[in-house]
């Protein structure tokens, strides 16, 4: 599954983000499972708000850190975020 | 369990509440205790708001609101809006029998994130006669209403030689049903399936057939339908992990308030296992008899203590052990490795004899009245 750039990425309604304070860390949650977040996973993730394409969530990512060069990255997780159904396109 | 060091235990994940043993259905496959009319008693409201907040603190995430049926507990939406302010992921696990959809749509504005809804088998017939209650017409029902609802929608079907057959079948009808999850949960000899397993428990030639169908399934529904499997562990090597380990991660609160490592754990002799009115789910966790007895690797004997796998699965299921050998320190014998592994066998043999036996014995359904036979 790829990232359509043209489109706006968009958490799934289905699954939730959250921070747990006993764990010290982000997880997502669904039916019978949880997983574990590292940071950067957590920080690309909460831009999947609806509200960004592909292009401007690199953007604002690189913006943010003050860097360049995250697009490869950043696609790439996105594209495992999507295969898991974590993330939607439409 | 001697000398065990309580800031090495890791905190409890998986919450399940057992909120009441009053069910319309009469699975006979139940998990819950044959004797299960012996403790009417159920905690109060306040009891239950108590042990969520508790187990949240301690890092507890996942909710189950189980049973018998959670629906028949009339407090049911205010928990469920409680356990999401504490910020729990929260499922009712549910025979789906009586919910409606006004009460769908109060629970998901309460904050329940998914509802997983058991059906019995493929077909009207067959379904009504495992549940013991008609009830196909409105399980499916509700299947489409918690799927219109926009909850992930689980449907959770228990596997066993009455309806192995109608794999392929049940796998179509929840893909049809628009699952996003599917549970196959091939039954597990415990409690009532116990009592029924010369009635339950498939061939191996029928497992494997069905495990076949499943698995074709899984990749031809791949990013559409998740299935879950839940393997029969009478036809593996190596017992299951179970509890990921005995206090590891797993708690449960049977209705009465009784804390357990895992659900069957009520049945295992001289745990005294606490009672969430008498102690708190902290005191419990870290303190109690019943959630030692089995942490780490102390207790066990050969050939899991110089096994190089007792990592791995923990010497398997105590509740297997002491069900099936009599001594709940012994190796589960579903391991091939395990001096008791020929229990299995002979299980197995013998739910082989019956199937071909002339005159089937009736299936001993899950009721009070069968209940109280055991009391
Ligand atoms: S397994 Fe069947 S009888 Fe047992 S609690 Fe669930 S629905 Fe009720
Ligand atoms: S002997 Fe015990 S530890 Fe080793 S594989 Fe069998 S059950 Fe697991």
């Amino acid at each position: 599954m790829t990232i359509q750039p043209d489109k706006i990425i968009s958490f799934s309604p289905t699954h939730r983000l959250q921070w747990e304070e006993a764990q010290q860390k982000n997880v997502i949650l669904y039916p019978e499972g949880m997983v574990e977040l590292n940071t950067s996973s957590a920080e690309i993730l909460k831009l999947c708000d609806g509200t960004r394409t592909l292009d401007q969530l690199i953007n604002e990512l690189e913006q943010k850190f003050a860097t360049t060069g995250l697009s490869n990255d950043i696609n790439a997780f996105l594209e495992v975020a999507l295969h898991n159904g974590w993330i939607r396109q439409n | 369990m001697a000398g065990f060091d309580k800031t090495n235990n890791t905190p409890p994940r998986w919450l399940l509440a057992e909120l009441t043993y009053a069910c319309p259905l009469q699975c006979p496959y139940c998990s819950n205790p044959l004797d299960y009319a012996k403790y009417p008693s159920e905690l109060s409201t306040e009891d239950w708001m108590r042990v969520l907040t508790q187990a949240r603190k301690m890092g507890a995430v996942q909710l189950g609101f189980s049973g018998g049926e959670p629906l028949t507990r009339k407090d049911l939406t205010e928990l469920v809006r409680h356990a999401r302010q504490l910020g729990y992921y929260s499922n009712l696990i549910t025979s789906g029998y009586g919910l409606t959809e006004e009460k769908i749509v109060q629970l998901k504005e309460a904050g329940l994130d998914h509802i997983q809804v058991s059906i019995q088998a493929s077909t009207q017939e067959l379904n009504d006669h495992i549940a013991g209650t008609a009830s196909y017409v409105h399980k499916k029902e509700v299947a489409h209403l918690v799927k219109k609802h926009g909850y992930p929608m689980v449907l959770c079907v228990v596997i066993h030689r009455e309806n192995i057959h109608q794999m392929q079948d049940i796998l179509e009808m929840a893909e049809e049903l628009g699952a996003d999850y599917l549970e196959l949960a091939n039954t597990q000899y415990y409690g009532w399936a116990h009592a029924n397993r010369d009635l339950l428990l498939p061939t191996r030639e029928q497992f494997e057939e069905a495990e076949r169908i499943a698995q074709a399934y899984k990749e031809k529904v791949a990013g559409k339908m998740k299935i879950y499997y839940v393997v029969p562990d009478y036809y593996e090597d190596r017992p299951k992990a179970c509890m990921n380990g005995w206090g590891t991660t797993f708690l449960t609160i049977a209705p009465d308030g009784v804390a357990l490592p895992c659900h069957s754990a009520r049945e295992l002799p001289g745990l005294d296992c606490p009672n969430v009115k008498d102690l708190s789910i902290e005191e419990i966790w870290h303190d109690s008899k019943a959630f030692n007895f089995f942490r780490g690797q102390e207790w066990m004997k050969e050939p899991c203590r110089s096994c190089d796998e007792k990592h791995k699965d923990f010497g398997g299921c105590r509740c297997q052990a002491y069900l099936l050998t009599g001594d709940m320190y012994n190796t589960d014998p579903v391991c091939s490795k395990s001096p008791n592994h020929q229990v299995i066998d002979a299980a197995i043999a013998s739910a082989a004899a019956v199937a071909l036996a002339p005159n089937e014995k009736p299936l001993l359904f899950r009721n009070s009245k069968n209940s109280r036979e055991f009391m």
